[in-house]
C-alpha cells in the first residue's frame, strides 16, 4: 500500500500549483470574477499551453492519458487557488463525454480543441424540476427525419455562458424519470432557438439556464446511441465527482490553514484566541473532517476509471456525501472561528466557504448521495 | 497510489484465515459475535492457542518470543480476527507492560516476566487512574516510600479493568513530592497477592463487573520491582500510552459490528418490511457505513505511512475520536433496531448456555447493555477531549 502520488503525478500537481501561485492572487480572482467572461482567458490559455486541459484524454487524441488521480491532482490545486475556470465542465464532463461515446467525426471535431483549451464545452444535464436526478429529463428531442428538434430547459449550466459547444440531455423516448430514452446532443450555442439566461454564481463563477425552443440539430449531433445516454452520463458524472472531490480537498486545505493562522494571530483577552480550548477543539474537528475528505477523495479516484459497478456507485456516492458534509462543516465553523472578518467580501476565507458549500450543490448534495448509497446498501 | 495488498500480504491473509478456520473455538467466537460475556477461562484458552502459534506477542522483538509483523500484517490480523469473532486481546500484559519492560526493564525483569506473559501464567492489570487523577494523570497520589530494600505503597487505583482476574498490576506511584508532578512518579510492578491489597468491584451502568477499585495499605514491594529509574516513571507511562493509543480507533471491530447491525436490520420488521429497507433507518445505516469507509481509509493511510518508516503521531488521536464515535453510532443503531425490546433486561439471556425461551430475538438481549457499556469508548485510553488537546498541541501548534 502506498498513498503517495508517483513522481509524474507529483510533477503534474506541482506544475498546477506553480501556475496558480503565480497567476491567481485573491485580488486577481475578484477581477476575473467581475469580468465579462467571468474568469481569466489568459489563465485558461496557460492551462492549455501546459497541457493541463489535455490531462484526461487518451494520448492518440492529443491527451496526456491521465486517470482519476491525475485529474484530482489538477483539480486539487485549482481548488486551492479557488479558480473559477470551467475545467470540470469543459474538460472532465464535456470532453469526457465526447471521449467516451463520441464517433470519430465528433472526436475529430471537438476533442483536439477541448484538449488544447481552444474550445470550451459545457453540459446541460439538469432541469428545473430534476433536482439532482439526471434521469429526470423533460426536454424532448423529436426525430424530424433528417435530425432532431429540441424543446425544453436545462438548469444551472455552469460555464454555459461562454461555451463553444453545449452537451445537452433530452428525451427521445420514455417518461420523465425513466433512464431509458435519454439521449445526448451536441448543440451550438448560436443555433436558432437557443436562449442563454446568463447569471453570476454565488461562488464567483458564471453560468446560465438554457432555454431550447425548437432547436434543430442534424443526426450528426447525436452523441452516442439514441435513448441510451443515461448510463454514459452516470459514468462520466462519477468521474466528475472524483474530480470535484479533488477541488473540495484543495479548498478545504486552504480554508483550514487560514483558520489556523487566524487562531494564532488574533488576540483577545490578551492572548491568541487559539489558546481557548473551545476553539482548539473546533479546529481539530475541522482538520478531522478534512482528513476524512482526503481519504474519500483517494478512494473516489481509485474507482473513477473502473468499469461501472454497484461498488463504484457506492464509493462515489459515499465520497460526494463526505466531501459535501465536510465542506459545509469547515465553511460554517471556519466563519464562526474568524468572527466578523469571516463575514466580509474582502477577506478570502468567505469565498472559500461559499465555494465549498456550492460544491455540495453540484452533482448532488450529501442528502441525495446518502439516499443513493442507502438504495445500494448490501444486506451485510 | 496503490491501495492493494502485495502478494506476500495476501498470502499472510490466507494464512491468518486458515489458522482461524482451524483453531478458533466455535463457542468463543459465538460469544464474541453475540456480544456475550467471556470468562477468564475463555480468554486463557484462546491466548494459549495464539501463543502456541507464536502469534500472541506482535509488538515484541523475536528474541523474547515475539513475532515481527509489519504494520500491514497487524492490520490484516485486526481485520480478519474481528471478522471471525476473535476475543479482543487483554492488552495490559502483552501490549502495555511488556513493551515497557523490554525497553526500560532490567535483564532479570525481562527473564522473569516476559515468559510468564507469553504463557498466560500472569494476568496483568493497569494501575494508572485514581479517584482524583483521571485525565490529569500526573496528579496521582498513591505514595511509595522507600524503606530499605522495599517500597511501602499506600493509596488507591481505580477503573482497573479485569483486575478481579489479575495476579499482577503495574502502577504509577509517587516517590517524590518535592518536585513537579511529572518528575516524582515511579513505575512499579506489584504482585496482587501481597498483603495489604484489596480489590473491590465497580459495577458499571450495564450491570457488568468489568472494572475495579484497588486499595493499597502498607503494601511492601521489593525494590527490584521498580522499572527503570526512580522518579522517571512518567516517561515510561507516556511510552506505554503510545502503545495503548494505536488500535483504539477499533476499525475492525466497527466493521464486524456494522455487519451485525445490517444482518439484524434485515431481520427486524417495520411496517411489515425489513428495517433495512425503511427509508430513514437505511439512511442512518448508510451514513455510518460511509463514515466508517472514510475512517478505514484514514487508518490505512496511517498504516502505510508507518510501513514506510513514518511515526504514528497525533493522527492516531484524531482517528481514535472518529473511530469511537462511529462505533458508538453503530451501537446506537443496533439498540434502536430492536425497538421496545431494548427495554427488558434479562441477564440470564446474556449467557451463551442459556436454554430458556428468549423474550425476543436471541441477539436482542445484549444490545441495549452494549450500547451503554460502549459509552466508555470515548472516555478511556485518553478521553476524546484529551485526544483533541493532543492534536491541537502536536499537529496544530495551538
Amino acid at each position: 500500500m502506498d498513498f503517495r502520488l508517483n513522481e509524474e503525478q507529483q510533477m503534474l500537481q506541482d506544475t498546477v500549483a506553480r501556475l496558480v501561485r503565480g497567476e491567481y492572487s485573491f485580488e486577481k480572482r475578484l477581477e476575473f470574477s467581475e469580468s465579462e467572461l467571468g474568469f481569466s482567458e489568459d489563465f485558461w490559455k496557460q492551462l492549455g499551453e501546459l497541457g493541463l486541459t489535455a490531462v484526461p484524454f487518451p494520448e492518440e487524441l492529443g491527451g496526456f492519458g491521465g486517470g482519476g488521480v491525475e485529474v484530482q491532482s489538477v483539480m486539487t490545486e485549482l481548488g486551492r487557488g479557488l479558480c473559477i475556470e470551467p475545467y470540470l465542465q469543459s474538460v472532465v464532463l464535456g470532453g469526457g463525454l465526447i471521449s467516451q461515446v463520441g464517433n470519430d467525426a465528433q472526436k475529430e471535431q471537438w476533442l483536439g480543441g477541448i484538449a488544447s483549451g481552444e474550445v470550451r464545452a459545457a453540459v446541460g444535464l439538469q432541469e428545473p424540476q430534476s433536482f439532482y436526478d439526471l434521469n429526470n429529463v423533460e426536454t424532448r428531442a423529436e426525430n424530424s427525419g433528417d435530425g432532431y428538434v429540441l424543446n425544453g430547459r436545462k438548469a444551472v449550466v455552469i460555464g454555459g455562458h461562454c461555451a463553444d459547444v453545449l452537451l445537452v440531455s433530452a428525451r427521445t423516448g420514455g417518461d420523465t424519470r425513466e433512464a431509458d430514452g435519454i439521449s445526448l446532443f451536441l448543440v451550438s450555442p448560436d443555433a436558432d432557438g437557443v436562449e442563454r439566461r446568463t447569471y453570476p454564481t454565488i461562488d464567483g463563477a458564471k453560468g446560465c439556464d438554457l432555454v431550447l425552443n425548437n432547436v434543430k440539430v442534424g443526426t450528426d449531433a447525436l452523441l452516442g446511441e439514441e435513448g441510451k445516454a443515461a448510463d454514459i452520463i452516470e459514468y462520466q458524472t462519477g468521474r466528475a465527482i472524483s474530480g470535484l472531490c479533488g477541488e473540495a480537498v484543495g479548498a478545504m486545505e486552504v480554508a483550514c490553514d487560514l483558520t489556523l493562522d487566524y487562531l494564532k494571530q488574533r488576540k483577545q483577552f490578551g492572548v491568541p484566541i487559539g489558546k481557548f480550548q473551545v476553539l482548539q477543539h473546533r479546529m481539530v474537528d475541522m482538520m478531522s473532517e478534512l482528513e476524512q475528505a482526503r481519504s474519500m477523495a483517494i478512494l473516489a479516484a481509485s474507482v473513477a476509471d473502473e468499469p461501472q459497478s454497484d461498488e463504484r456507485r457506492r464509493i462515489l456516492a459515499a465520497a460526494k456525501n463526505v466531501i459535501g458534509r465536510a465542506g459545509q462543516f469547515i465553511s460554517e465553523k471556519g466563519i464562526q472561528s474568524h468572527g466578523g472578518i469571516g463575514m466580509t467580501w474582502e477577506y478570502n476565507f468567505a469565498h472559500y466557504a461559499k465555494r465549498l458549500v456550492m460544491i455540495n450543490h453540484q452533482l448532488g448534495d450529501d442528502d441525495f448521495h446518502l439516499e443513493r448509497y442507502a438504495a445500494l446498501l448490501q444486506a451485510s | 497510489m496503490n491501495m492493494n495488498y502485495t502478494a506476500e500480504e495476501l498470502a499472510f491473509r490466507d494464512e491468518v484465515r486458515a489458522f482461524l478456520d482451524e483453531k478458533l473455538p466455535e463457542d468463543i467466537a459465538a460469544k464474541v459475535k453475540g456480544f456475550r460475556r467471556l470468562s477468564k477461562e475463555d480468554h486463557q484458552r484462546w491466548q494459549k492457542i495464539l501463543s502456541e502459534k507464536g502469534w500472541y506477542a506482535t509488538h515484541w522483538p523475536e528474541e523474547y518470543g515475539g513475532v515481527k509483523w509489519s504494520p500491514v500484517q497487524k492490520h490484516i490480523w485486526d481485520d480478519e480476527s474481528c471478522r471471525y469473532g476473535v476475543p479482543r486481546s487483554i492488552p495490559f500484559g502483552v501490549n502495555m507492560v511488556a513493551p515497557v519492560i523490554i525497553k526500560f526493564g532490567t535483564e532479570e525483569q525481562k527473564q522473569k516476566y516476559l515468559p510468564r506473559i507469553l504463557s498466560g501464567e500472569d494476568w496483568w492489570c493497569q494501575g494508572y487512574s485514581e479517584p482524583g487523577a483521571g485525565s490529569d494523570l500526573a496528579s496521582l497520589k498513591t505514595r511509595a516510600v522507600r524503606e530499605g530494600d522495599h517500597y511501602i505503597v499506600n493509596g488507591q487505583k481505580t477503573w482497573t479493568t479485569l483486575g478481579q482476574h489479575a495476579n499482577m498490576i503495574f502502577c504509577l506511584v509517587r516517590t517524590n513530592t518535592e518536585v513537579k508532578a511529572q518528575e516524582g512518579i515511579s513505575f512499579l510492578l506489584i504482585d496482587m497477592n501481597t498483603p495489604g491489597i484489596t480489590v473491590r468491584p465497580i459495577i458499571t451502568l450495564d450491570g457488568e463487573h468489568e472494572v475495579n477499585e484497588v486499595f493499597f495499605e502498607d503494601v511492601k514491594v521489593p525494590v527490584e520491582n521498580l522499572v527503570g529509574e526512580e522518579d522517571k516513571g512518567w516517561t515510561y507511562a507516556k511510552y506505554l500510552l503510545t502503545y495503548e493509543r494505536t488500535g483504539l480507533a477499533g476499525i475492525g471491530i466497527s466493521k464486524a459490528a456494522l455487519s451485525h447491525l445490517k444482518e439484524l436490520a434485515g431481520r427486524r420488521l417495520k411496517n411489515g418490511r425489513p428495517l433495512i429497507e425503511d427509508p430513514s433507518f437505511s439512511q442512518r445505516i448508510a451514513q455510518v457505513e460511509i463514515d466508517l469507509t472514510a475512517a478505514a481509509i484514514s487508518n490505512l493511510r496511517i498504516i502505510a505511512s508507518v510501513e514506510g518508516g513514518g511515526v504514528p503521531g497525533a493522527e492516531s488521536s484524531m482517528l481514535k475520536v472518529r473511530g469511537t464515535e462511529i462505533r458508538q453510532t453503530i451501537n446506537d443503531l443496533a439498540r434502536r433496531a430492536i425497538g421496545p425490546y431494548a427495554i427488558p433486561f434479562v441477564e440470564e439471556e446474556l449467557d451463551l448456555d442459556y436454554d430458556g425461551e428468549f423474550l425476543s430475538d436471541e441477539n436482542a438481549a445484549p444490545l441495549a447493555a452494549q450500547y451503554f457499556n460502549n459509552r466508555k469508548l470515548s472516555i478511556f485510553g485518553g478521553s476524546n477531549e484529551i485526544q483533541k488537546n493532543i492534536v491541537s498541541k502536536m499537529i496544530l501548534g495551538l
